[in-house]
């Protein structure tokens, strides 16, 4: 029988916000271990949680942009479980009247377009950290707790089931960290644990409509993770119902390093988190012109900007969704098409050599070696015809290490294309004369032979000859 | 001339007048506690090392012509719930028996701003769970008007102290009836505020929807003082309310004409002590002579308040409570592993009622049974809530007793907490509809054991209530009879 896996997504996101979300201390990331914390985010006895309006401004934003109705009434929750990093034994949290409902993500994979229904939006704060003496709290002899990230404020943004392959997961997710950023709510690094996923995947016949038993994989927190742990999980399911099992509803941990997901606890092991509605906090009432404030505050979202380049600049829907994804990286391409560069030219430098060297070197665009504006002086040196295609590979690759600027590189190397047809007239007289093979094949009727006459053109004059003009004197004179 | 006999007011004017001093005042109460809070037992844990010292800075201050605030120099008591920076907070339990907040609540702020004299933090029902204060992980407490008899609870501490001036004032919390019913069995005054009129900030949570803040006094007048003290809005608290706080002093008037009091049925219960509802129908015919109007009223979801109660605030207690689990703060137990280390610290450290409630609220709580339980509560609350806005649309304040009985002996009601339970009748409704009350003496029952007036009023009527009380109080003087605890020319 042939599967189709359903898939649905819960991704956490913590916002860049100063403070925490109930009380004043401070969020940054790797502080030394409990020094940014407080009676209140310590659940001392007596001590009471004060919204931060940043939180519930960063969720209805992130709502606006993820295309969602945003509840007007909207309030906070208890979810009750014991764990040693919640100091407090419950999570505050949103269960039946969430911040934020009913919104979507377009997202395009291999060319084709889907809607992801976004279920709804809803804003929690975060637990501790546990350092453990071993590898997990079960073989550990100690434990400590560090409760730095207690209250770092957090969103989750549950889907719909509407994915239905690894890479569908992956760019549903790609799209919400790109629309995050863009709206500057969360720093998303995901290293840092900023953005991370728990996976619902199950498996049903093609065809049929009925949801099969699922599973859920908990904390997944890269991309990579993302693919590898669906398509383990996705294979594991489907060879149980081939061999007519049944699939455990279940909570699993996806094990990077061994490559497999291991069983957590299943359903009947499940917490029942008793929800009892946050009785220290009162209701969030967001009203129609804060609504409408919001909107309009908020910057050109992935998708408008992705037609904005297709339209103006001429970009296909491939490279414009590549630039677009992150905010960064279209601001930089912006910053090149400023300083006067060719859109196509700008956007194949950016997705080829540039991406190729930041993703080598694990760099992000913000700290480039590569300055936009060199970038775009390179290019122009292209578009004049001052260096080859081929040579500029040679000047942006002396650009990234040095940090030169590409006018001081070519003429320092003597990287300037040579145009002079006289010149390459020389070269070609000699290379027709020493390759009577191709020659001949040329003239026999086999024009495909000519590449090796301008490759051995190009190699003589170390690749400064202008390709176009070779061509064309080859060609001139062996029609001849 | 003994001096902790005397309300707060009584002797601020003495300390302005230079008839006394503060460190005389302090010895004086000092002394009362040596004297008999062996046999009382109201303080968990007592403060007076640097008693003498302030009291004594205080008199500086009179000395050098400065004015001095209502409460300065004034010594009182602090219900243990309340948390004090670098005092023990025990709640009453092992729990938290070494328990030292780093912080002060609101209220500490607000008082310590006055610069009393605190002696100390006051014994209780275990979290505040109990009407008894028989509770306490520690000891009982006991009447100063019967030894052999309860002071009511939770802040039965708080309320044998006012009562056996052993502190001149005391602040307490109210979850069901806490403050108004110790304060009726001790014969003192008492208030509950609207919920929201003093921030909980800082006071040990039971159930939060419900728990308040408030003053336990000698008269009425010590009352409007205390809570022009404590009463106001708090940005740590966003329960509490943003609305300006009337000096309350300014309600202590004698003139209840035209006021129109209701008298719901629903509150003289069957089963109600006979004197009890003797002194009651006195009171109303006191008000009635006053000028007041009385008007009979229904409140028909009374009789649900009870089990409306007993299911919403064990639900909320039991995820406030979820926090003792030995890990950072508080005691432990050692176990094999984390779960055996949480479970053995829980079962050993919390007493037999607090665990009672817990399951209680976590049941009402669970899958299959939150819409049975928890959720009607939350309906009924809305109810009892709803007749109240009725009653207050015909009436200015309701007048009903604030227990069914005068207090009883120590020991007979613990095995039966479902008897225990129904003592709260006439109180719990006040929490679960947010309403403020007040406690004053009005008589005492043929064992001379105080009885209680319960005066309500629509929310944020503090004001009204204080007048009323005031009114009536002029009009009797049953608060100027304390307890005897023998030995004491008073």
């Amino acid at each position: 029988m042939n599967y189709e896996a359903v898939i649905g997504l819960e991704i956490h996101s913590e916002l860049k916000t100063n403070t925490k979300i109930f009380c004043g201390c401070a969020t940054s990331f790797g502080a030394q271990q409990n020094t940014q914390v407080c009676p209140v985010c310590l659940g001392l006895p007596g001590v009471l949680p004060v919204i931060n309006k940043r939180v519930v401004e960063f969720a209805i934003k992130a709502g606006i942009a993820l295309n969602c109705k945003i509840n007007k009434f909207s309030k906070f929750d208890r979810k009750n479980y014991y764990y040693p990093d919640l100091p407090k034994n419950f999570q505050t949290s949103q269960y039946d009247l969430p911040i934020a409902e009913f919104g979507y993500v377009d997202i395009e994979v291999e060319g084709k377009q889907k809607r992801v229904r976004v279920t709804r939006i809803h804003m929690e704060e975060d637990a501790g950290k546990l350092v453990h003496s071993g590898n997990t709290i079960k073989d550990s002899a100690t434990s400590n707790v560090d409760y730095n990230r207690t209250g770092v404020p957090l969103i989750e943004i549950v889907s719909e089931p509407d994915m239905s392959t690894p890479a569908e997961a992956r760019a549903y997710m790609e799209k919400v960290k790109s629309i995050l950023e863009y709206i500057d709510v969360s720093n998303c690094k995901m290293e840092e644990g900023n953005l991370r996923a728990d996976l619902n995947v199950s498996l049903r016949p093609i065809g049929t409509k009925e949801l099969g038993t699922k599973a859920e994989m908990k904390n997944i927190n890269s991309f990579k993770a993302v693919d590898d742990a669906l398509a383990y999980e996705i294979e594991r399911q489907e060879e149980i119902l081939e061999d007519g099992g049944h699939i455990v509803q279940e909570t699993r941990t996806w094990d990077p390093a061994k490559g497999i997901t291991l069983s957590m606890r299943t359903k009947e092991a499940a917490h029942d988190y008793r929800y009892l509605p946050e009785p220290d906090l009162v209701p969030i009432i967001t009203t129609d012109e804060e609504i409408e404030a919001y909107k309009k505050g908020l910057p050109e979202l992935p998708e408008a900007r992705k037609n904005r380049l297709i339209a103006q600049n001429g970009l296909s829907s491939y490279d414009a969704e590549s630039i677009t994804a992150s905010r960064q990286m279209a601001e930089y391409f912006d910053e090149v098409l400023a300083k006067g560069a060719d859109a196509k030219l700008a956007a194949n430098w950016i997705m080829g050599d540039l991406s190729k060297n930041l993703n080598a070197e694990g760099k992000t665009i913000e700290n480039s070696p590569v300055a936009a504006k060199s970038l775009a002086a390179m290019i122009a040196l292209i578009s004049k015809g001052t260096i080859s295609s081929k040579i500029a590979k040679t000047v942006f690759e002396e650009m990234w290490q040095t940090g030169a600027d590409p006018e001081s590189i070519v003429k320092d190397k003597g990287l300037v294309q040579i145009t002079d047809t006289k010149a390459i007239e020389v070269i070609v007289d000699a290379v027709i004369e020493a390759n009577p093979k191709p020659v001949a094949d040329y003239k026999g009727g086999n024009v495909k032979a000519i590449g090796a006459l301008v490759g051995q053109v190009m190699k003589q004059s170390k690749g400064k000859a202008n390709p176009g003009v070779v061509n064309q004197l080859l060609k001139a004179k062996l029609d001849a | 001339m003994r001096l902790f006999d005397k309300p707060a007011h009584v002797l601020h004017d003495m300390l302005v007048h230079k008839e006394i001093t503060a460190v005389a005042l302090a010895q004086d109460v000092i002394a009362r506690i040596d004297e008999v809070d062996g046999n009382v037992k109201s303080y968990l844990t007592q403060t007076r090392e640097d008693a003498l010292k302030k009291a004594k800075a205080v008199d500086e201050k009179i000395a050098a012509g400065k004015e001095i605030l209502f409460l300065e120099g004034i010594p009182g008591a602090i219900k243990d719930n309340i948390c004090t920076k670098g005092i023990k907070t025990t709640c009453a339990s092992k729990m938290l028996e070494n328990f030292i907040p780093p912080y002060d609540a609101t209220v500490m702020n607000k008082l310590y701003a006055e610069n009393p004299i605190v002696l100390g933090k006051t014994n209780m029902d275990e979290f505040a769970m109990g009407g008894s204060t028989e509770n306490s992980a520690y000891f009982p407490t006991h009447n100063p008007w019967s030894l052999e008899c309860v002071p009511g609870g939770s802040s039965g501490g708080s309320a044998a102290a006012v009562a056996a001036g052993t502190a001149i004032w005391a602040v307490g919390s109210d979850t069901g009836g806490s403050i108004r019913q110790p304060a009726s069995f001790c014969g003192i005054v008492g208030m509950k505020p609207t919920y929201g009129r003093v921030s909980r900030y800082g006071l040990v949570a039971f159930a939060s929807s419900l728990d308040q803040i408030g003053p336990l006094t000698r008269d009425v007048t010590d009352c409007a003082n205390v809570m022009n003290i404590i009463a106001g809005y708090d940005e740590k608290d966003s329960t509490s309310i943003k609305a300006n706080v009337p000096d309350y002093t300014t309600s202590l008037v004698q003139n209840v004409k035209g006021l129109k009091i209701g008298m719901p049925k629903e509150y003289f219960v069957k089963g109600m002590d006979a004197d009890v509802e003797k002194a009651v129908r006195a009171a109303v015919k006191q008000f009635e002579l006053l000028g007041a109007e009385i008007v009979e009223i229904s409140l028909p979801h009374t009789e649900y308040a009870i089990s409306t109660y007993y299911l919403i605030a064990p639900a909320e207690a039991t995820s406030n409570l979820a926090r003792y689990d030995g890990v950072s703060y508080g005691e432990r137990v050692d176990g094999i592993d984390i779960v055996d280390m949480m479970t053995k610290t829980r079962s050993e450290k919390f007493g037999e009622e607090v665990k009672r409630r817990i399951m209680i609220g976590n049941y009402a709580l669970s899958a299959g049974y939150y819409d049975a339980y928890y959720l009607k509560a939350l309906k009924v609350r809305t109810l009892v809530k709803q007749d109240f806005d009725k009653a207050f649309e015909q009436v200015d304040v309701i007048i009903a007793p604030t227990a069914p009985t005068p207090a009883y002996k120590i020991g007979s009601m613990t095995n039966d907490p479902l008897k225990m339970y129904l003592q709260d009748v006439c109180t719990v409704p006040l929490n679960l509809a947010g309403l403020p009350g007040i406690s004053i003496p009005c008589g005492f029952s043929n064992k001379h054991l105080p009885i209680g007036l319960q005066i309500i009023g629509k929310p944020l009527a503090e004001d009204t209530i204080i007048r009323a009380a005031y009114t009536y109080e002029q009009s009797q003087k049953f608060h100027n009879e304390m307890a005897d605890l023998g030995g004491v020319e008073a």
